[in-house]
């Protein structure tokens, strides 16, 4: 368990850097993520994406792949990577104050 | 006289056909086993063939003969299940096969298609799959006279059947080329949607040094988005690009379109299952075994080999209206060739990644785990004979059970 200072927040994580308490998530400190993770700005197409995540993450109990995301979400991966550049999935995931994306075997 | 029926006689439907034969009474049930091709491959063989020590004949034989004589065998393409009335339309006679049980055992396939540019003219020319018998015969043919160039072998989403065999492929490639004095003019490189060389850490950590080892080039983090093949590069949707001059290929792997058309699928119409007991989570009689669920651990035959016993022990517990046992653990267990006559045998669950210790007994294994051995490269190839004389007809193979045991692991 660590802790880390978003702002005028302090969040609990894991090692890996996630949030592990959503009821401490909020939006301001999903702009602080984003900076960490070298995104300036969290744009309505940005949030489309995190609230995406959350309402998936919250129904289903794990968090959609790229492909569900496209499939269900009507998220065009192309833009995906544009908006958050590399691993798309895992960053928003951690900007949304959600666990750390589990890769299958 | 109740119906128990099972869709797909791969190795999960087949061990499960030979295991509920002797538990199930002729009187009260008849067990009806459907498949749209007569072959059963032994798929972990696919891999050898490229590189010619195993030919299509080895690993090939009727499926019908491993189906125990008691069972109705029935060879079909099947249009859809139809979970409202129990019932499997099948496209042969467009008859309709009832059900009181149904197992569904339709395994995974590839999907090239869901690549763009994947699928065109130049599949089979300079880009090939080994998760065929086709692919790897015609690979097979290709690398007859490929002797200098760009070889990348690229996964294009995850999951995959048999999650190891890409790794397999490179390190043996790397010895086939050797061996042919050639290697120096060949770059290889392993192209993967994954940040590592594979999914658990240990194994990652190993496999990479490995990789490395053999001067075999690593792109991680490359989700593909298209093939160019008048190029000769793939490209990724954040627009990076790997050029070929040979492309090996993993597609997309996904359940099968019986599943697709019955609508009981998720996103790569993979089956829901219930990750201990293996029953569907939709409908109380349909349980569902190997690369067909949805289950977070490997579409191996190990898998299906393990699962079966608890399954076994399911279906009989299911139709005494018991309780079903919260057993399965995700128990795999598989060899990984490393070139050069060695290989590496890793063993875990749900919850412990592969660790080095002794295979199956404690200090005496004799095979160890997660670590480079002559013995298991041996074991890897006697595997086939155990495949077909054992395994498939759901008999035990000693020192090992269902569920995964600690027992001589390294575990911290």
């Amino acid at each position: 368990m660590a802790e880390l200072k978003l702002g005028k927040y302090t969040v609990e994580t894991g090692k890996d850097g996630y949030m592990t308490n959503p009821d401490q998530w909020n939006k301001e400190i999903a702009e602080e993520i984003a900076k960490q993770e070298n995104i300036k700005e969290l744009t309505s197409d940005h949030w489309n994406v995190i609230e995406f995540l959350q309402k998936d993450y919250k129904e289903k109990g794990s968090i959609p792949t790229i492909r569900r995301l496209k499939k269900v979400g009507g998220i065009d991966t192309k833009e995906l990577y544009k908006l958050f550049p590399e691993g798309p999935v895992k960053k928003a995931a951690r900007i949304a104050g959600l666990p750390k994306p589990k890769s299958c075997v | 006289m109740k119906n128990l029926v099972i869709l797909g006689a791969g190795t999960a439907g087949t061990v499960m056909a030979n295991h509920l034969v002797k538990k199930l009474s002729v009187k009260e049930w008849q067990i009806t086993v459907i498949d749209q091709d007569p072959r059963h491959f032994y798929q972990p063989g696919f891999l050898f063939i490229p590189f010619d020590m195993y030919n299509e004949k080895q690993v090939t034989r009727e499926k019908a003969s491993f189906i125990p004589k008691k069972c109705n065998f029935i060879l079909s393409e099947v249009d859809n299940i139809d979970v409202g009335k129990n019932v499997v339309n099948i496209k042969s006679g467009k008859k309709k096969i009832n059900y009181d049980i149904l197992i569904i055992a339709t395994g995974s396939r590839i999907v090239p298609e869901e690549v763009e540019g994947l699928s065109g003219s130049s599949y089979y020319k300079n880009i090939f799959d080994f998760y065929t018998i086709d692919g790897a015969v015609k690979l097979k043919q290709f690398l007859q006279t490929f002797t200098k160039g760009k070889l990348v072998l690229n996964i294009a989403e995850i999951p995959i059947k048999c999650p190891v065999a890409p790794l397999e492929f490179v390190f043996l490639a790397d010895w086939f080329f050797t061996k042919k004095g050639v290697r120096e003019n060949i770059d290889l490189t392993f192209v993967t949607p994954l940040s590592d060389a594979f999914t658990k850490e240990k194994t990652a950590a190993v496999l990479s040094s490995l990789l490395n080892h053999k001067n075999i080039n690593i792109v991680t983090d490359f989700s593909i988005s298209k093939v160019d093949s008048d190029e000769k590069q793939i490209v990724s949707f954040d627009e990076k690009n790997v050029e070929y001059d040979l492309l090996v290929t993993i597609p997309t792997n996904m359940g099968s379109a019986v599943i697709e058309r019955s609508g009981l699928g998720d996103d790569l119409e993979f089956v829901p299952t219930h990750r201990s007991t293996l029953q569907s989570k939709e409908h109380d009689n349909i349980f569902v075994i190997g690369d067909a669920t949805d289950l977070p651990t490997s579409k191996a035959g190990s898998v299906a080999h393990f699962e079966a016993e608890i399954l076994t022990e399911n279906i009989l517990r299911y139709i005494n209206n018991l309780e079903l046992k919260e057993e399965y653990d995700g128990h795999a267990n598989c060899f990984i060739e490393s070139g050069f006559g060695k290989g590496f045998l890793i063993d875990f669950n749900y919850d412990v990644e592969p660790v080095p210790g002794k295979f199956p007994f404690p200090v005496i294994g004799p095979m160890s785990l997660l670590k480079e051995s002559k013995l298991n490269h041996w074991g890897k190839l006697a595997f086939r004979w155990i495949y077909w004389y054992v395994m498939l007809k759901g008999l035990p193979i000693p020192g090992i059970t269902a569920t995964m045991s600690t027992k001589g692991k390294q575990i911290d």
